[in-house]
This record gives C-alpha cells, structure tokens and sequence, in this order.
C-alpha cells in the first residue's frame, strides 16, 4: 500500500446504532487494491450494516470511513463505487426495462437534461452481457425471475465502470443459472482488477475468488485475514478428469436442475 | 354552434392542454413511488390557498401556488423522516387543508358555488391572466419532469441506490413534490382540486397495463391525459358539466377499454418471459464457448492476468475471460 494507491475502502473503530441498539461495535476494515473481501457472518452480525456504512447509507456513531483515502463527508468521486443492495426484486410502480433500469448505473456518470448516448449505451449493453442478459434489454424487469432481477441489479452497479463493487448478498436466494452468471461475472471483474467487498452467508463457487474474508459476529470482527482453505476435491489423484464446467457441476450438487 | 369559436372555450382548451400533458408527467413519479394519493393531498391543502387569496383580494392563483408548495414541501419531508406517524401527519394535513378552505371561504362571504368551480374546474372562470399562468407554468413542469427523466426515473426507481450514485436526492425529491404542487395549482381551473389526483394517476395506471418501459409509459400517459381533458371539456360543453367530472370520467373510461388489452399483453409476455427464463438456465447450464483463434499460448508470461477458477486458471483477455481445454480456448 504506497500513498499514491490508499485503499479503496478504510474503516476505522466504526460503530453504528440503529433505533438505540448497537449494530456494530469498532470495526475496523481495509480492503486493498484489488482485493476481493468477503464479509461473512450470521445474520443480524452487521455485515449488511457495515457495507451499508460504507456507502453512506447509514451513519456512523463513532468512527471513520475512507474511501480511495477521502474521507466519506468528502468524497464526491461516486462514480468509482458500484453499490448492489441486498434486494429480491428490482421491480417498482411503474413498469421498466432492463436497460432502464441498468442505464441508471450510468448516473454518477452523466449530467442533468442529456440523454443516453452511444458510450452509454454501450456501457449498459456490455454490463449486461456480463451477467448474461443482453438479450433481455427490452424486457419489463418485473417479468424476470428474482435471479434474474438480482443480475440487473448487477449489471446496473457494473454499467457505471467503477473501480470499487460493493455487494451486499448477491446471491441469497438466486436461481442457479444466476449463481453461475454472478460467478463469471465476478471472475471478469477480479481479472481487470476491480477491488470488491461483498457481503455473503457462505461463498460456495466464489470461494475461489475471494482474497480476504473479516467475518462478523454481533458486531464485532472475529477473523480478519485469508478465508478458509477450499476443499482438495478437484486436486485429489482419485478425481477423474473432467470438463470445467463438469467440475463446476460435480463441486456444486443440486446447481443444475 | 361550434365550441371553438367561443373564446372562453378556446382558452379552456389550451388550459386543458397544458393540465392534460402536466399532470401525468408528474403523476407519473408519484405511481412510480406508490405515492399515487399525493396530489390529493396536495390539492386539499391548495384549497385554503385559494380561500386566502378570495379572503384577501388577491388572485387566488398565486396564493394557492405558495399554499400548495408549502403542503408539497411538508409531505415530503414527513416522508422522508420515516413512517411512524407519517400517516396521521399527513390526514392531518389533508383535511387541515380543506376545512381550512370552507372556513376561510365562509369569512370571505364567498358561496358553495364560488368553492365549486376550484373543486371540480370550470369552462367559464379561466381568464387570459389565468392562461399565461397555466401555459408558462406546464412548460416549466414538462421541461423538468421530461428533462430530468433519468435522475428522477432512478430516484422513484430505487431511492437508496440513487443515494449511493452520488446525485442529490433530497433536492430531486423536493423538486417532485414542488413539480406536483405547480400542477395541481395549474390544473385547478380545469380539473379542479379534489379531481386534478385522478389525471395525475389514471393516464399512467391505462398506460402501464400496455407499455413494458419507462419512457414509453411516461409517454403514453401524456398523450392519454391531453386525450382526456379535451375530449372531457367538450364533453363538459355540450353536456353543461363541470369539466373536471367529464374529464376524470373520460380518463377512467379508457382505463376500463385498455384493461382487457392489458391482459392479453401481460400473458403473452409472462409466457414469452417463461420461456426465456428456461432457455436462460439451459444456456448457462453448459455453456462451452471456443474463443477466438490464438496466436500464442497463456501462460505466467504472457502478460495475461491469470485469474484462478475451479481447479485451473483463466486468463484475461481483452475484458473477457480465457480457459485452457484440450488445444484450444474456452470463453469463461
């Protein structure tokens, strides 16, 4: 870590209370560049409220938050972080389009009164690709299925080319094809080397993936440092050779349906 | 006789026009962010800024145009604070507002009827001062609301995330609330307060059972309530109405002949949607993909960044991910 590349995300002694109740207790948090940080943890650990301080969406009590080394009070450069809320739908009152919907990642990008133009354009139709829905791009989001939702709440945060994804559970209750598609997704983004915090109850297939993990329990951090070691399935001299994509089939039973 | 050749009827209709196109344009947001009941609220409160301007001998435009704001303001701030007491806040405001209107209109000597032609509008009362008001404040509403479509759009969409993308929620939403105000002030000679709700909401609920997007909603809503009002204040015409009735009427009758289409619509997109959802996790299920030819193989030098997946290592290759199998390049 060199002074010219602070780390996208600092959080130091955070803590946060919600409705009189402590949430999270003096957390500390720093995740480099590059890195992908898995936050982990029970529900009702403060995972979720953690990511949630970060992005400024909840105040902290105590503490501090940088992000790329600018205090949160004054950053401004919004367009660098992507945000996925923990949601199971992106549909609202009126109907809208996946691409309506993915272009509003484009907006820390854009100025007021200026249309969509072709940079943008292609900017959500390549996010889209990555998470394997170009072909929707017309279609009503509240026609999709929740993983399917899930992904152009990706796709929405991946529009806006930010250097920082922040997710929080992406995968909690998403279709197997959605798991799939959230994983290459990821596995693009690690290669042109985003730096990502996620929130998630256990890794499964991103395991690989993840760098760092800080797991919470009731407020607290218990374990800041490498995530648990994968399990030897694939390296063992009994396992026949497979396809990659076989692997992943037999590393995941009940994925493919 | 025909109707246009009358001037107060012209002018009504250019009143019509200009409600017609504001009203959905803002009602829009408000559906958008199940706030659909906003503009009744907003209209209540307008009308003690009416019986102020009779109490007071000001044209009661303006005065309700400054009432208006005020009660816009302040609902969305108890919206914004959070929910608890919202609720009663809000009741509290809405029928403030119109008791405060009959009082007022009481002590100014005016009648049920003067009260009438703001609750329901009225073809007669829309005086040239009227018309540069109402033509002058729809273009500043459509202008904005039409222009600012997309931070708007993301707002109503999604208010947290819009939050995190760094633009200014609080003003955006302040801004709706004050957009819906300048509406319902505009559309009281036509609609009338107790009725200007219903253009605002019904054009976009008979859009929404046909269209699949934003944009084409927004503007399908806007060519249904221009469609209504004109209609509705011929209607009001030649059937001695006020126009505020004929027009709410009109605006619900085509929400009923839409609806049976709405249905159609939304099964066959269900069932293409269904389909879609099957190919989609058949695709994802095996996707083998050769990648384009290669001129050299990855490998820890190839300036490649290797990225570990499963039980080998992908490479990245302009944007897009490279996997090793059996002499050639998987897309990954």
């Amino acid at each position: 870590m060199t002074p010219t590349h602070p780390p996208p995300v600092l959080v130091r002694d955070a803590t946060v209370a919600l409705g009189g109740r402590p949430v999270l207790r003096g957390v500390d948090l720093t995740v480099g560049p590059g890195e992908v940080c898995a936050l982990l943890g029970a529900n009702g650990s403060g995972k979720s409220t953690l990511v949630r301080a970060v992005v400024r969406l909840v105040p902290l009590a105590h503490g501090a938050v940088e992000l790329f080394g600018t205090p949160l009070r004054r950053f401004r450069d919004w367009h660098r972080v992507g945000y996925v809320p923990q949601r199971t739908g992106a549909a609202s009152g009126v109907p809208a389009t996946v691409a309506e919907v993915v272009a509003s990642g484009r907006l820390a990008r854009s100025r007021p009164f200026r249309a969509l133009g072709s940079a943008e354009r292609a900017a959500v139709d390549s996010a889209l690709a990555l998470v394997g829905l170009d072909d929707r791009a017309g279609d009503s989001v509240a026609h999709l299925s929740g993983g399917q939702q899930q992904r152009v709440l990706i796709a929405r945060a991946l529009a806006g080319e930010p250097d920082l994804l922040v997710l929080d559970e992406p995968t909690a209750g998403v279709d197997a094809a959605s798991q799939d598609a959230f994983a290459r997704a990821l596995r693009t983004l690690v290669g042109l080397g985003r730096t990502i915090l996620l929130v998630a109850h256990e890794l499964g297939p991103l395991e690989p993936l993840v760098d760092h993990a800080v797991v919470l329990r009731d407020g607290r951090v218990v374990h800041d440092g490498t995530p648990p070691p994968a399990h030897a399935h694939h390296a063992s001299p009994a396992h026949d050779h497979v396809h990659p994509h076989a692997a992943a089939e037999s590393a995941t039973p009940g994925w493919l349906r | 006789m025909n109707p246009l050749a009358l001037e107060f009827m012209q002018r009504a209709l250019l009143a019509a026009l200009c409600t017609g196109l504001a009203a959905p344009a803002v009602g829009t947001y408000l559906v958008q962010r199940r706030l659909a009941l906003m503009g009744d609220g907003i209209g209540h409160t307008a009308l003690t800024g009416v019986a102020l301007g009779l109490l007071t001998g000001q044209a009661p435009v303006p005065a309700a145009l400054l009432v208006a704001t005020a009660g816009a303001v302040s609902i969305e701030l108890v919206r914004e604070r959070g929910r608890a007491s919202a609720d009663v806040a809000l009741a509290m405001l809405f029928y403030g507002g119109i008791a405060g209107g009959v009082l007022l209109t009481g002590l100014a000597g005016g009648s049920a009827a003067t009260l009438n032609t703001y609750l329901f509008g009225s073809l007669t009362t829309v005086s040239p001062a009227d018309l540069v008001a109402v033509v002058s404040l729809s273009a500043v509403v459509l202008v904005l609301a039409v222009g600012l479509s997309r931070p708007l759009f993301a707002i109503c969409q999604d208010e947290e995330y819009a939050r995190v993308t760094g633009i200014p929620v609080r003003a955006y939403n302040l801004l709706i609330a004050v957009l819906a105000a300048v509406t319902v002030t505009l559309a009281m000679r036509t609609v009338g307060l107790l009725l200007v709700s219903a253009l605002m909401v019904v054009p976009v609920a008979t859009a929404q059972q046909l269209t699949r997007g934003f944009r084409t909603t927004l503007g399908m809503a806007l060519l249904l309530g221009v469609g209504a009002s004109l209609s509705g204040v011929v209607l009001s015409f030649y059937v001695d109405v006020a126009p505020g009735a004929s027009i709410v009427v009109l605006a619900i009758g085509g929400f009923v002949l839409a609806w049976p289409f709405g249905l159609v619509l939304s099964r066959r997109r269900a069932g293409a949607a269904e389909r879609a959802r099957t190919e989609d996790d058949l695709l994802l299920g095996s996707p083998h993909v050769p990648a384009e030819a290669h001129a050299h193989a990855h490998g820890p030098a190839c300036g490649h960044r290797p990225v570990p997946h499963e039980d080998h290592v992908d490479y990245v290759h302009d944007g897009h991910l490279h996997a090793a199998h059996e002499g050639h390049y998987d897309e990954h």
